[in-house]
């Protein structure tokens, strides 16, 4: 999952300059898009072409949607971009040409392909911790995403980089004693393996 | 020299904490550990406290082993992967550099380079354990080191008057099975809280060195308390700054305060590490009041 938001309106219109064609991405259930300030924000750009599809990441539905407007995209000067990055990338690879411009910053929301957003997170580390901490995830739940218990930053229960932020692990801990899992803690040190994060098959 | 060595010996090791300069010259750190710290056991060098960017721990470690100090090498895991740790172990242990501080390091983002990138490849207890593999012989890759593998004495540390003391424990028995041969903890100004950790954590049979931070003022305390993670400042202290403001600022007030808790705790720990924050001056005050050295 992933969530797009737009970038500040000057970066935009930074950017955005002479004739502009706008490609606004319906996304896909995988992306939150913000689809009413994006159309709101074409309007005020008064662009010399605009087209509203979805999965922009598909080359081939791109080219079908884009068939008609191949004119006035060709005659535009910038190609500005409502999407995810990978949106941007197909368009701005199959336009080589074009000065194509993201509209958009992208941040990954993950938590499982499809479903609703939630409040938690999965980083995809291909080793799940769950089971030995309580069902908190301690990559996500920890601002330094560590697997061997709490740091020393932790005061009144928050973490030191955010005072609105529960220390993870001290959720974990809590949550662990309540369970009378205690003894889920007494492991041996636990190394993360970065490589599944960039094997395809993990 | 290894400080593990003095601990087996019944010894009450003292360490004094520096900071390496923001810059290139530690000539003025070194020159006051020659004047100030010669009373002390070794010379712990902090690695960028609190996330700001200073010169490394390794090199002022090297600087004062060179002027005749025992220096204990901090190391944290904010900053570097794990073949950047295991590198700096390897330097280390070329400088004669026996004593560690392993630590899993501040966030960047508390720090004067809030834009840096946090590692934290490691953590406290995996770099422990990456210590205990270098001296068996092996990187954490499982390669083979060349010739004799190195030896440390592995220090760590804990919080000992932190609001979360059970999880500290917890976090404490995962440092000693990993290896963890002594433990400073963060400053102690409550020796009620110190005294009453202290007949927990001895279960683990590893030596605690009591940390303490001279006080240089109510403010100063008052700031700690606040927003240090660990620290909690009894009124009674903040009140016995605020008293006397002469005092308190030629350091009289502070130097009592520190030597006080000495006194209170010196009994339930092995050791004592002092953090004096520019204030390495009274350190052998200190140590004289609260009857540690002549």
């Amino acid at each position: 999952m992933l969530i797009t938001v737009l970038k500040p309106k000057e970066n935009i219109e930074a950017v955005a300059k002479g004739k502009t064609f706008c490609i606004t991405c319906e996304g896909c259930k995988e992306v939150h898009f913000p689809e009413v300030e994006a159309i709101e924000l074409v309007k005020e750009l008064n662009p010399t072409g605009n087209v509203i599809t979805e999965y922009v990441c598909n080359p081939d539905n791109l080219k079908v949607q884009l068939a008609k407007h191949m004119d006035k995209l060709t005659a535009a000067d910038t190609v500005l971009v409502f999407s995810c990055g990978v949106g941007v990338q197909t368009v701005s690879d199959n336009f080589r040409d074009k000065k194509v411009y993201a509209a958009c910053d992208t941040y990954p929301l993950p938590g499982g392909q499809g479903v609703t957003p939630l409040e938690f997170d999965c980083e995809q580390c291909g080793e799940c911790y769950l089971n030995g901490t309580g069902g908190i995830c301690p990559i996500t739940a920890c601002s330094k995403s560590l697997v061997n218990g709490q740091c020393g930053g932790c005061k009144d229960g928050k973490c030191e980089v955010d005072k609105e932020m529960d220390c993870g692990w001290e959720r974990i801990y809590k949550r662990l004693e309540k369970l009378g899992l205690l003894d889920e803690m007494r492991y041996p040190a636990k190394l993360r393996n970065f490589n599944l994060m960039y094997e395809e098959n993990k | 020299m290894k400080i593990s060595e003095l601990f087996k010996k019944g010894e009450m090791v003292i360490t004094a904490e520096v900071g390496p300069p923001k810059g290139c010259h530690p000539d003025h750190l070194i020159h006051e550990a020659d004047e100030f710290l010669k009373g002390v056991t070794a010379i712990n060098v902090t690695d960028s406290q609190s996330s700001k960017m200073r010169m490394g721990s390794l090199a002022t470690c090297k600087g004062l082993k060179d002027a005749g100090h025992e220096a204990i090498f901090q190391l944290t895991c904010r900053d570097r992967n794990r073949i950047a740790l295991q590198a700096d172990l390897l330097s280390a242990a070329y400088f004669g550099i026996e004593n560690l501080l392993l630590l899993t390091g501040d966030h960047p983002s508390v720090g004067d380079n809030p834009q840096a990138k946090p590692v934290f490849d490691l953590d406290s207890v995996s770099l422990l354990h990456a210590v205990g593999q270098l001296e068996k012989g092996v990187d954490l890759g499982g390669n083979e080191l060349e010739g004799a593998p190195p030896t440390f004495c592995k220090g760590a540390v804990v919080s000992a008057c932190s609001d979360s003391v059970d999880v500290q424990l917890a976090k404490m028995e995962q440092k000693v099975k990993a290896g963890a041969e002594y433990f400073q903890t963060q400053a102690v100004y409550d020796s009620e809280k110190f005294i009453k950790f202290m007949e927990r954590a001895k279960q683990f049979g590893v030596p605690v060195m009591l940390g303490l931070i001279i006080p240089k003022n109510a403010g100063m305390v008052n700031y700690m308390s606040k927003n240090v993670p660990g620290i909690s400042v009894p009124e009674a202290i903040v009140d016995e700054l605020k008293a006397d403001k002469e005092r308190t600022a030629s350091g009289v007030t502070g130097v009592e305060i520190t030597a006080r808790i000495i006194k209170e705790c010196k009994d339930y720990c092995q050791g004592i590490h002092i953090m004096a924050l520019g204030w390495e001056k009274f350190v052998p005050d200190v140590l004289k009041m609260a009857g540690l050295k002549a």
